[in-house]
């Protein structure tokens, strides 16, 4: 009998080697499959309570952890509250990170590379594994009057405003309205932060989007400096180019005429593009944008950063576009000012004035200053960097806009701008989508005109001003105006 | 394997025995599991555990006792059995103990100290058993007797007022506050049932027969008694939903069948019939199909339940060996908890994340060397009896292992079973050291030198001296 014995013996070693093989996959070559699963409540629950960076504006923490003493050991609480929520985001057990919180979760949580002689230092002292710090590129004083601007507008207005440092794509103010309180979110009551998720989630002013980026809207005349850029580039045209300035453009192909806005001529049949811009003129504009080819449109509005995902400390982003119109001339002069299919976020607005106020190169939006350990030593430094290799204009184009825009504030429909003893360039939008709906008011600006350090833009989806009442320079001008002095002063 | 063999003419290997051996790894594996209690205080409280001194000397006073019996009463037997066997254990009550404390302290549990008691009955019945079995042969002499014991063990849960559901699985008694599981001592039985009816019938099944269609088919006097006993089993696990000790039963059998009657077709016939019984069993019994369902997707069934089925349990094990890894989290570190009845049927998981992989690959080789050492038992045994017996008993131990430990890692569907020394559970423990000391009674039966029989020259010098020999030895 000793022969099938030794068979046995022989199959239950293979017993016990298929045992050993399939504990050393599970274990060992599926761990991270396992481990990087939503799901999987031990890594999600080890996530949430632990005690994780800061996310630091100047010296102040507008998020950071907390001891807790329920059944997380840390709670993660939001100093910055609804003033920051669209940048901080916000960590939470049931629904995961947004905003800062989602795209630094590798260092906030000290899992980075970066942090890795950090955590071999944790592992020896046998201290718990800490988070590293991320600092904002965010200047709190312009936040604070972005913030306030907006939220004067009314409870249930829908805006965002954003700032940008032109020099570096730093940017220095991001707000939206509505907005949220982050640690109700993050709250280590799992039931109430789900009872308020749903809440916000079911509101229809949409608190949980941030405007600034996620919204990308009909930017209206605030895309004339892009035709206006076009056509000095592409036209060769200046300042004190004439162009038509008649009440109405005759569309070809349509029976409907392009009007202004108040349906009266611009100040003559023939203006200088500076009149042009300073009133906004859509018949103008409407007549370059059909002088202009598609793809000329294309390349100009691609070199401020349509139709790119430029942004990575944050998302995701809505994309700016400017359409394909196939040649469609009166498709092509409602695009021109604004109209049509083109979209833009406030973002790509603000950026836009950035690069006219940056000699016509546009940088790279970031706003991850500095991600610091946890005692505080420079990891990482933001860089600043151009969007694309070649500026979106020339150095002469970017003046003769300068001084167009700033003329704009100075005579034009932009004065709600204006500062006291500081050259400001601006320009307004008013956005009509469809005659039922409100138009959409934008404002973009920057200051001071000839050494620039700031660019802004205001967006104001929906508000509860009178439709006729609705124009850019009104209700986003001072609020431009206010996050401009903001980082002047 | 009759008559002498000549001391003087041919050497004959003679096993030494190892006894001193036996209490070094003792005491290694005492190391082991004292340590791995202080390890649990330290890790889980921060402090070494106020009952250490009583819980060490309680667990070396009853290692010590069990190797001072096996000293006296089986002094060949093999000396690496014990200490492996120890090892698990004390690992076993180390990890309840750290599930015990894992628990809210409301619930006030104390498995691992209902554990140790039942430890210490297993050691008393591994000592009473070395004493009341002096020679394995004679547990031939209760083949149909452990036959009929096995099914009456079966059929225990199944009456009312004693039996007791639980889990859907009606495979318990409850005697007054004591629950046990019948099916663990029936599979002893079972064990010396199959060994005892084929160690007198393996000829008969080897060579008589009629061939059909090429196959030697045995006779069904010599195979039917076996067959029916073995189908009343295994009806009555089916009926009581129990899986695991189904596939345990029917794996004892249809091994035993094969080293007895040395022939390789019962393996066949055997994993055909199983296939098919597989197939038949998935058409037709629901809790069958889920199983297999959850095994396949696990994650169709978790977080949330379908139609009442749940994967959580298995994927709460997967999750904890994942998140232990190599080496682990660390006693305390982990959140075994998570994992439903983590000290019973899935306390590897609870391991691997606590201990690891490494841990994990510890203990599968101490079952492997278990089994290992049975078989090689088995193979030195002298008597066919013996060898049938510790194949059995080897066998059992492999495929347990193999199914509970398949079913949680998911190698292979889940099937409810403990794992044999590791798990929570009294009547598996207490089972599982009776298996040892069977175990070490037929190693040391077959490791004990043989009786030297005079040689011809000193019976002829003494002509009258009258030669007594023990009965054992005339029976080889």
């Amino acid at each position: 009998m000793n022969r099938p014995i030794r068979t046995l013996s022989v199959g239950c070693l293979i017993l016990f080697v298929a045992l050993m093989l399939n504990v050393t996959y599970v274990q060992f070559f599926k761990a991270n499959w396992y481990n990087d699963r939503a799901d999987n409540r031990r890594v999600t629950e080890e996530a949430y309570s632990q005690q994780r960076g800061d996310i630091l504006v100047g010296k102040k923490a507008v998020a950071t952890s907390v001891p807790s003493d329920t059944k997380f050991e840390w709670q993660r609480t939001y100093p910055g509250g609804k003033k920051y929520a669209p940048i901080t985001g916000f960590m939470s057990y049931s629904y995961g990170q947004t905003g800062i919180e989602r795209t630094q979760d590798s260092v906030l949580s000290g899992k980075d590379n970066k942090l890795f002689t950090n955590r071999l230092v944790d592992l020896v002292t046998n201290s718990e594994p800490a988070g590293g710090n991320v600092e904002l590129t965010i200047d709190p004083k312009v936040q604070d009057a972005a913030y306030e601007g907006l939220t004067a507008l009314g409870e249930d207005v829908q805006a965002a405003a954003v700032a940008i440092e032109p020099s570096t794509g730093k940017v220095l103010a991001m707000a939206s309205t509505p907005t949220y309180n982050p640690d109700r979110l993050a709250n280590n009551d799992i039931t109430a932060a789900q009872k308020s998720y749903n809440q916000l989630s079911k509101d229809e002013d949409e608190p949980l989007l941030n405007r600034s980026i996620q919204t990308a809207l009909p930017p209206g005349s605030t895309f004339k400096l892009v035709t206006a850029a076009a056509a000095i580039e592409d036209l060769g045209m200046d300042g004190d180019s004439m162009v038509y300035g008649g009440a109405s453009l005759d569309l070809p192909g349509t029976d409907v005429n392009l009007p202004n806005l108040n349906g009266s001529s611009c100040g003559g049949e023939q203006i200088t593009l500076t009149r042009a811009l300073e009133v906004s003129c859509n018949t103008a504009f409407g007549q370059l944008g059909m002088e202009l080819t598609d793809e000329q449109m294309q390349d100009q509005a691609e070199g401020f950063g349509f139709g790119q995902d430029y942004l990575d400390d944050l998302g995701p982003l809505a994309v700016s576009k400017y359409p394909d119109n196939g040649g469609d001339k009166a498709k092509q002069a409602r695009a021109a000012i604004g109209q049509q299919d083109v979209i833009a976020t406030p973002l790509q607005m603000a950026m836009v004035s950035a690069g006219i106020a940056n000699g016509g190169e546009v940088m790279k939006p970031y706003l991850v200053d500095r991600v610091t350990s946890s005692s505080l030593d420079v990891i990482d430094q933001g860089n600043p960097t151009a969007i694309d290799n070649q500026p979106a204009v020339s150095q002469d184009t970017a003046e003769i806009l300068t001084d167009m825009m700033v003329s704009t504030v100075e005579n034009g429909t932009a004065t709600a701008a204006a500062i006291d003893g500081v050259s400001v360039a601006g320009k307004t939008g008013t956005a009509q989508t469809t005659p039922d709906r409100p138009p959409y008011a934008w404002f973009t600006s920057f200051a001071p005109a000839e050494n620039p350090s700031i660019a802004v833009a205001v967006m104001v989806q929906k508000s509860g001003t009178e439709r006729s009442e609705i124009a850019g320079g009104r209700l986003g001008g001072p609020i431009a105006k206010a996050m401009m002095e903001a980082a002047i002063s | 394997m009759s008559g002498f063999t000549p001391a003087s003419s041919t050497p004959v290997f003679v096993h030494r025995s190892r006894r001193g051996a036996e209490l070094v790894l003792l005491i290694i594996a005492l190391a082991v599991g004292i340590g791995a209690y202080v390890a649990v205080g330290l890790g889980v409280e921060g402090k070494i555990p106020v009952d250490i001194v009583g819980y060490g000397t309680w667990l070396v006073l009853l290692l010590v006792a069990a190797h001072i019996g096996v000293r006296l009463m089986a002094p060949y037997a093999d000396p690496v059995l014990l200490p492996l066997v120890a090892m698990l254990n004390g690992v076993g009550l180390a990890v309840i103990h750290r599930l015990d404390l894992s628990r809210p302290a409301a619930e006030n549990a104390d498995f691992a100290g209902q554990q140790l008691t039942w430890m210490t009955l297993g050691v008393v019945l591994f000592l009473v058993t070395l004493f009341l079995v002096p020679d394995h042969r004679m547990l031939q002499r209760f083949t149909y007797t452990a036959g009929f014991a096995a099914v009456v063990m079966l059929i225990l849960p199944m009456l009312p007022f004693i039996g007791n559901e639980i889990n859907g699985a009606r495979i318990w008694i409850r005697l007054g506050p004591v629950s046990f599981q019948p099916g663990e001592v029936a599979k002893v039985l079972l064990v010396i049932c199959f060994a005892g009816y084929l160690a007198v019938h393996r000829d008969a099944l080897a060579l008589a027969g009629r061939r059909f269609a090429g196959i030697d088919l045995p006779r069904a006097r010599d195979l039917g008694p076996l067959l029916m006993m073995w189908a009343i089993s295994l009806a009555i696990l089916v009926l009581q939903r129990d899986l695991g000790s189904s596939l345990l039963f029917y794996g004892l059998f249809v091994v035993t069948l094969y080293v007895a009657t040395e022939r390789k077709g019962w393996i066949v016939v055997g994993g055909l019939l199983f296939a098919g019984g597989v197939f038949a069993a998935i058409s037709l019994f629901s809790h069958v199909r889920v199983r297999v369902l959850t095994w396949l997707n696990p994650f169709d069934y978790y977080p949330e339940a379908v139609n009442g089925t749940s994967s959580e349990q298995l994927v709460q094990g997967l999750f904890g060996m994942a998140w232990g890894g190599m080496i682990g989290r660390g006693f305390g570190s982990g959140e075994p908890w998570r994992i439903p009845y983590a000290n019973s049927d899935f306390i590897i998981p609870a391991i691997g994340e606590e201990l690891g992989l490494t841990a994990i690959l510890a203990l599968l080789l101490c079952y492997g060397l278990i089994v290992e050492r049975g078989l090689r038992t088995a193979i030195v045994a002298r008597d066919d009896f013996g060898k049938l017996l510790s194949v059995g008993l080897a066998t059992s131990i492999a495929l347990q292992t193999f199914v509970v430990v398949g079913g949680v890692t998911g190698l292979i569907p889940l099937t409810g079973l403990t794992t044999p020394f590791l798990s929570y559970g009294g009547s598996s423990l207490v089972a599982n050291w009776v298996i040892v000391a069977l175990l070490l009674r037929v190693s040391d039966q077959s490791r004990r030198p043989l009786p030297t029989a005079p040689s011809d020259e000193d019976l002829a010098a003494e002509e009258t001296q009258i030669v007594k020999l023990d009965k054992g030895a005339l029976n080889r």
